[in-house]
Parts: C-alpha cells; structure tokens; sequence
C-alpha cells in the first residue's frame, strides 16, 4: 500500500478537505468489491447507506465541526461486533438476518472519530475456528493463494486489508483470531490487553478470553487505531479503567534499549523451518537495533492448547445458550413441541464446530467432570500467567512465530480438528494470560507465502509493542508487499 | 398408636425483591405492571454482545438485610452463571450467586409465644441474584413472555430447617416481611410478588421407638402468609397421612420432591420432577468482575440500620405497659414508628398517642390504604391532639371526629376543635341543665340507681352517656359524673 492509502494520510486529507470522505470510501467500496468476488470476504454491505453515512463525515468537515482522527477512514468490521445499521449474523444461521438495536462500544467510538464502517467481514461461525472455512456461509480465501486459506477466525477482516480495499479493519482475538489470520494473509494485526477495550457489542464467545483488535498493513495504522478504540467502557465490568496512552504519538520515541525473549519451547517440534528462519532473521534485526536477546523457558507452554480449549468451550457453551429460537434468530419451522423449539431451532441454527464446541464445554462443566477438566483448567491458566510474570522480569518482550506453518490449503484441517486447534498453539497463551500481542510479517516462503512473526508484552505494554514494532518496520520491507493482484 | 409423635421439620427459602429503581444488571427502571417488554433493554433481553453491570445500591441493601440478620457478611463475593433453558430466563442461565453468597451464617430471633422462650431460627446464606420474566400462558398451544421483571434484583434468603409448625413459619415470614420494609430492603408487597416464600416440610415421626422421616417437599411460590400457614398444615397432615398408610414414605426411599399449592382447593400438588435430573452447571460469570466489601463500608451500613422492629416492639411494650399486640400495631412500620416516637419527644402524652394511633388514626390509615406516617401529620399535631384529650380540654369521642377533620383542613387540633364547637364546657350551669335534661327523659335509669343497688353502676354510667351526647360531645366527662352522682343523691 502506497502511504496515501494509510488510514493516518486517508484522514488528514479529509480533514483537510483534499480529498472528501466520500469519494475515499466509494474507493473502497469498488475494491472491496473486487475483493469478494475473488476472495468471498464478505458478509453484508450497505453501499447506498454507507456513502450517506460517508457524506455525513464531508458534511460534518464542512460545517467546521471537530472531527477525530479517523476521518473519512473506510473500516471493515468483523460480523461478531454488533452494528445498528447493518446485520450483525456471527456467520451462523441462528443470526440469519439478525440487527442489534445498538452498536458496539468499538463501533460508537470509530465513528465518533469520523470513520465510515463500510462492511460486515467474514469469520468461523461465533469466532469458533481458525481458517474461516466454519463461516455457515462460504470460506473466505487467502489473497496470496486463493486455494489456501486466510487463516481465522478474523479471516474477512484480515484479508480487507491484505487485498488493499479497506487501509483497517476490527477483529477479535480469544485464541489468536486476529494474529493468526494477519500472519497468514501478511498484515499487521493486534490482541490488546484483556480489558483494554470494551467487550460491549462484541457477541461473545469466550468472555474471559475475547478482546478486539485492529488489523493494519503498518503499526502506526495499527497504534491510531488502538487510540481511538481503547479506554473505560462503564458497560464493561470487565474494562479497566487505566490511562490511555497516545499510541500514534509513542511511536515517534524510541523503544530504548530492548530486552527480547526467545521461549525455548517456540522453537520445538511442529515448527516449518521457513517459519523458523524468518524469526531467526527478525532477531538479528532486533540485535542490529541493539537489543539484547534474553533465553527464557514457559514451562506449561505445552499445555496452553489444551487449557484454552477448556475453558473457552465451557465459556462458550454458557454464552451460546441464549440462541434458543425463542427470542430472536432462527427458529426451526415446525417445532413438534415446547421443547423442540429449543432442540430443533439449535440443531439447525449452529454449524458442525459450534456444536462440538458446546458439547465439550457442556461437559467440562456437568457435575463429576467441573472439577476435573473445568477447575483444573483454570489452575493450569494461573500457571501460564504466573510464566509470563517470570518471564517479564527478565525481559521486556517476548518475539516468536505466530503461527507454526504459513497459510494451509482450504479442507486440508477440517477433517481433523484436534490439527486445526493446534494451529493456534503460540497464540493462545496470551489470551489466557491477558497480556497484548501482536503479528506483524516477518518473511516469505519459497512458495511465496507471507510468514508472521509475534511480540507479545506484559499487561498493558502496548505502547513498547508498538514501539518495537515500529522500529522493526523501518528496517524491514515485508509489511509493504501486497498479493500479486491487489498491488496499487 | 398411643406411643406417636411427629415433629415437623421446616425451612423457609424467601425471595425478597430489593427496593432498587434500577435492575439487578442494567439501567431500566424495576416497574410492576408496565405494558409488557416495555422496561427492557439489551442487557435484560440477553441480546447478543450485551453485558451485565452490577447495581451497587442492590449490594448495600443485601449487605444491610444480612446484618439485620445477624449474617456474617462476605468480604470477597462473586458472580456465578446458573444454566437452565426456559423461555422467561432470556440468556438461559441466571446470574446468581453458587458458593460465596454476599451473607451467611446469622439467625433470627422470633419472640416467644405464651410466655415461652424465643425461638431462634438460624439463616444459612443469603445472597443476590437476578429475578426472571413471566410465561403468560394464553390457552394450550400459545405462551408469550413478558420481559419487564427480567433482571430484577433479588436476595434469596435460606433458613436451617429450625421452624417447628405451621404456625411458626407464618410468624417467621410475617416478621421477615415487617424487618424487610422496615429496612427499606424491600417494598415487601405480598400481592406484588416482592415476597415469595417456599418452605421446605417434611416430618420426623417416633413410633415403637424408631424414628422415620418423611419426604422432603419444596412448596413452591408461595405469596400470602396465609397460604403459608395453610399449605404447610396441609401437607404436614398429609405426609403423616402418607407414612400412616406405608411406613415406607419416607425420605431415604421416596427423596425429595416439588410441590405446588392450589389456593383455592387448599391442596399441595405434585409438578413436574424436572429438578431431580437437573445439573446447573455452576460456574464463575466472566462478565462480572468479584464484589469487595471493605470493614468500612459494612461499618457504616450498620450504623444505618439502628433500632430493629422486635426490639422496638418490646421496648415499648415495657416502658408504656402495652400489650403485644398494641405493640406490635406500634411497630408495624418505621416511618409510623418513628413518628410515634417525634410526638413523644416533642412532649405529648405517650400512652394518649399510643391509644389514639392504635384507634383512630389506625383506622384513618387503614381507611386509605396507607400507614399512619403516610397520612401525613405532623409530630407536634399529634402531640397536640393527644394532650388536648389528655387535658380533657376535648373528649376522646371528640378527638377522634378532630382527628378526621386534621387530614382535610391544615389547622392545628385547637382550633379545629374550637371552629367544630368540640372544646369541652367545664361551665357548671350549662353542664347541670344537660343532667336535668338527661334525666327528665330517663325516668327508668333515674329509678334503677336510686333503689336497685345492683344496676345503681350501669344506670349512672347509662345517664353519663346520655349527657356526652346531648351536649354534642362538649360536656366535660368528670364534671358530668360529679354533676350525676349529686343529682342521684338527691331525695
Ligand atoms: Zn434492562
């Protein structure tokens, strides 16, 4: 992407009146377009409602009204992040045609900042899934090689701005939803700390877990972003009330001297070696920077799969209860009875994965099993944390692969989920810790795939994220190779 | 069958809606008998992406609730998710609290009966959670849910099975209820469904010297203290019937069961044995962070609390020799309580104001639905109308008619009394021509108390009457007795 396509130039512009936000995003409309014909990445656009709501922003700038920092800025989101003014369907058939009579925290605050929400994107059904192939609709399809894909469950939103038509895009992240679908399609993208942003309007799937998060092609996209999202939230208990930093304003200080973590268990087996080389070369650069490269162990690494897995399907199997067929959403036709209602509108409504999803957690959560799979979970998660503490006071972050291999052929995992789970292994440990993260490209395979690498920090360290991504982008040139195709 | 005994085994589970204007979890005003799903919004409708928020005032009134109780009040509290599918529980599962409930281990002291011990009944937990909306079942195939109560906030209170009758536990919900709103915890209103009580019955029975005991039976929703004392009478007599005719009706072979009451057939009904099978699946709400309560802040709830309604009723009963019920009457609510206890300081007549509040100014209340704080007089008025009677500056028939004249007309008790013509006349001569009138027209009466020393009493006590009315309730009673004793002894 060209600078002027940023989301930072898109909105000076605006609000300069260089350019009118309509004109920006009847752009973008055009491409995402294109976008999802070759790549199937959408789930609902409003073209007519989102140019008024574009001419709305001109107006807003013409009638000398302050307008924030996102201008004119064409946003794709997620369709698991509630809209007032579009479907909002979590790609499930239970949601079919399902509009929230409200929008998300996350979509208030973009559009306070002048952002125009231009699409709903594609994911795994819920954000249950890593390759976006669980979407009730249709798979999305990696812009690097269509028969491949995009990784998940963010996959729409990550290839919006891996296609160029959109400069950012809203994902969530419970497991890796947003790092794993950016290492994939080469993008950036970001899991805040847990409670950084507000969860209201995001349709959960695992409450403790869930956190949403920009994708970018730069980090200083990425840190505009998290500046106009973040913050307290009064309808999320969960949201933390701490100060919010300027992330954009940050990034213009050096990181300092860096101490980064190499975690002995990253680089075990199950690990390509295309993947494994990219990371080493992002140390030598970091080395280069004048970092210093600190050895450390996660001891129960190994067992964060299996830990996530627990506790998000006991999670999920509560949250997921509401969609019964009785208030809202898909209800089965012909219900035999009163209690069909439930049992058929559910059978039909949720797709494959959801409903293993609910039933392992249904499980984990029965009388005679809550303390074996469901307690014990919770204890190997205070284990995790308490690595990431050790870990922390050694170093400052901790830089690995995203994911163990680049972008995996479509159907190739959906016969075997136990494979699919495990492409989640280096991120889902953030997730039960709490702490931010972050995939930004780091490499190419031979076959030409983008390769991602991870930086994850201690709670609330996104700015020295930030930062050291930032200073790892001005002496690498992965971030700025678009696919083939989308090149502008 | 001479060597039977049976010792009924009860608990009680209230349900006390909190007096909050605001839901368990969101912003809507709690409302009964608004247009159906018209006090809802995202948070109470379950919708996706919606979450809850804690209401803080409904923690402090479950904290205050708990001390009143004696309760050892939780430091560290949590929320816990409580799954079952039904239509009126929108996210299918309950916000509630599982293993650390706000309050726990306190009791409650009912005061003794016929001058026995009191009763005390111990409380094992309360703690807070969300109330349901309503199924309105409209014929056999169509049921419609109204959302309204949904999330409304709710302190389930759960007793050791320490009540021993029928009788007990009607005292024991009664007097619940009367500390609930006297608190300010609760509206308390019965037929609002502010209370709903299930009691927990089943019986221990000694015969040939082995002791059985019967089924446990939860009657459910349970929203008058007469359907208490009747279901509960009802199924005692019922579960002996039961064992009488098989001893094997017991707990150990039959477990416990659910009971509905039909009010008006006066019969416990067996519903459906869905809560035997039922797992709940307990476990911490991710949305919700814990409760903390600091030393502090139970502090100063308790120095909110003050004076309890048993212990002002006793109080009362001792140093202004009432009886119980008079008591008890006084006691009824705080703000009536409190208002007693103004008038009193401002200087009127203490058992004059307890004697008039438990008359007329009771039945003034009654007569408008309302207590007698919420007639809205003044304590100096009413100290003033006391000590007027007191005085004998106005009768007592008189201060009742003043009494009902204070709520139409903002005067005070004297001068609607002298504006009435209701100030006594202690004028001698006009009070001598009311007697003589009085006896001119009670030749009978007059002749009884001259010769029949027998009726000598009530025929003077009769012409006493017939002089109060006579002079249109002016009269002053003791000039009035004077007056007819002397005339009496008059040849
Ligand atoms: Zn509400």
């Amino acid at each position: 992407m060209t600078d002027e396509q940023s989301a930072r130039q898109i909105a000076q512009d605006v609000a300069a009146r260089k350019r009118s936000a309509e004109s920006v995003v009847a752009n973008a409309l055009d491409r995402l377009h294109a976008a999802d014909n070759a790549y199937q990445l959408l789930v609902a656009l409003d073209a007519d409602g989102t140019l008024a709501r574009a001419r709305d922003v001109d107006r807003r700038i013409a009638a000398g009204q302050r307008i924030g920092p996102l201008a004119g800025v064409p946003v794709a989101i997620k369709d698991n992040i509630c809209t007032s003014f579009l479907p909002t369907t979590c790609a499930s058939r239970i949601l079919d045609g399902f509009r929230p009579p409200y929008d998300a925290h996350v979509v208030e605050k973009l559009r306070a900042a002048g952002a125009v929400i231009v699409a709903k994107t594609n994911l795994d059904e819920f954000a249950m899934g890593s390759s976006t192939e669980n979407s009730a609709l249709r798979p999305t399809r990696n812009p690097w090689d269509p028969q491949r894909v995009p990784g998940g469950s963010s996959g729409g939103s990550a290839v919006a701005v891996a296609a160029r038509a959109v400069p950012i895009a809203l994902g969530s992240d419970t497991g890796g939803s947003i790092r794993q679908p950016a290492s994939l399609c080469g993008v950036c993208g970001l899991k805040p700390t847990y409670g950084r942003v507000s969860r209201y309007g995001l349709v959960a799937f695992a409450s403790s877990l869930d956190q949403v998060g920009p994708f970018a092609t730069d980090v200083h996209d990425l840190a505009l972003v998290l500046s106009v999202i973040a913050g307290h939230d009064a309808r999320d208990s969960t949201a933390v009330d701490e100060p919010l930093p300027d992330y954009a304003a940050e990034l213009d200080r050096p990181p300092g001297k860096l101490r980064i973590g190499r975690v002995r268990e990253h680089f075990a087996e199950g690990l390509d070696p295309p993947v494994a080389a990219a990371v080493d070369a992002a140390f030598e650069t970091f080395r280069s920077l004048g970092a210093e490269i600190v050895d450390l162990s996660l001891p129960h690494a190994p067992y964060a799969v299996a830990c996530y897995y627990l506790i998000c399907t006991a999670e999920a199997s509560s949250n997921l209860a509401r969609y019964d067929g009785v208030h809202y959403g898909y209800r089965t036709p012909r219900p035999a009875d009163y209690v069909d209602v439930y049992a058929a509108s559910r059978a039909e409504g949720f797709g494959p994965e959801v409903k293993r999803r609910i039933m392992l957690g249904t499980f984990a959560l029965s009388s005679g099993y809550h303390d074996a799979y469901y307690l014990r979970a919770l204890r190997v998660r205070t284990l995790i944390k308490n690595d990431f503490l050790g870990a922390f006071r050694s170093c400052d972050l901790i830089l690995g692969p995203t994911t163990p291999t680049a972008a995996f052929r479509l159907g190739e995992k959906t016969e075997d989920p136990l494979a699919m789970y495990l492409a989640d292994i280096y991120t889902v440990s953030a997730n039960l810790a709490g702490i931010p993260a972050l995939s930004i490209p780091c490499g190419f395979t031979p076959d030409g795939l983008p390769i991602g690498m991870q930086l994850a920090g201690p709670l609330f360290a996104e700015a020295r994220l930030l930062q050291a991504a930032a200073a790892y982008q001005s002496r690498t040139t992965w971030h700025t190779r678009a696919p083939a195709s989308n090149r502008s | 069958m001479s060597n039977l005994t049976i010792r009924p085994i009860i608990g009680m589970e209230t349900h006390v809606q909190l007096a909050t204007r605001t839901k368990m979890f969101c912003g809507c005003p709690v409302e009964f008998g608004a247009e159906p799903n018209s006090r809802v919004c995202p948070v109470c409708l379950g919708l996706p992406g919606a979450l809850p928020v804690i209401n803080r005032r409904a923690v402090d009134l479950a904290i205050r609730m708990g001390l009143a109780l004696n309760c050892r009040i939780a430091t560290f509290s949590k929320w816990d998710r409580k799954s079952y599918y039904y239509p009126d529980l929108p996210k299918n599962y309950q916000i509630s609290q599982y293993d650390l409930p706000i309050a726990a281990e306190g009791h409650f002291e009912l005061p003794p009966r016929d001058a026995g011990e009191p009763r005390r009944v111990r409380i094992r937990r309360a703690h807070l959670e969300e109330d349901a909306g309503k199924n309105l079942h409209e014929g056999l195939d169509h049921t419609r849910v109204d959302l309204n109560r949904a999330g409304t906030p709710l302190l389930e209170i759960v007793t050791e099975p320490d009540l021993a009758s029928a009788d007990e536990a009607f005292a024991f919900a009664s007097e619940l209820q009367r500390l609930a709103v006297w608190l300010g915890v609760s509206e308390g209103v019965m037929q609002k469904g502010q209370m709903r009580f299930e009691p927990n019955v089943n019986v221990a029975i000694t015969f040939g010297g082995v002791e059985y005991r019967t089924p446990i039976a939860e009657i459910k929703n349970l929203n008058s203290f007469r359907a208490i004392r009747n279901a509960i009478a009802y199924e005692i007599d019922r579960q002996v019937g039961e064992w009488r005719r098989d001893h094997d009706y017991t707990l150990e072979k039959c477990g416990k069961l659910n009971l509905g009451w039909d009010d008006d057939r006066g019969v416990t009904e067996f519903q459906r044995s869905k809560e035997e099978a039922h797992d709940y699946r307990y476990f911490p709400d991710p949305d919700l962070v814990p409760v903390t309560i600091s030393a502090e802040q139970i502090d100063a709830i308790r120095s909110e609390i003050g004076e309890l309604p048993l212990a002002r009723q006793e109080r009362l009963r001792m140093q202004l020799a009432l009886t119980d019920v008079d008591a008890a009457t006084l006691t009824a609510d705080r703000a009536t309580s409190d208002l007693l206890a103004a008038a009193i300081a401002v200087g009127g007549d203490p058992k004059t104001l307890c004697k008039q509040f438990i008359s007329f100014w009771s039945a003034q209340a009654n007569a408008r639905s309302t207590t007698i704080a919420g007639l809205g007089v003044s304590a100096p008025r009413l100290a003033e109308l006391a000590n007027l009677t007191r005085d004998g500056t106005i009768s007592a028939t008189a201060a009742a008619t003043v009494a009902q004249k204070m709520l139409d007309v903002p005067a005070a008790p004297r001068e609607i009394a002298a504006a009435a013509g209701l100030l006594q006349v202690r004028d001698e001569a006009a009070t001598r021509e009311w007697v003589e009138q009085a006896v001119a027209a009670n030749p009978q009466a007059v002749r009884d108390a001259k010769e029949n020393p027998r009726k000598r009493q009530a025929a003077a006590g009769f012409l006493r009457g017939q002089v109060m009315k006579i002079s249109g309730g002016k009269a002053n009673p003791k000039l009035v007795g004077e007056l007819i004793e002397r005339r009496l002894a008059e040849p």
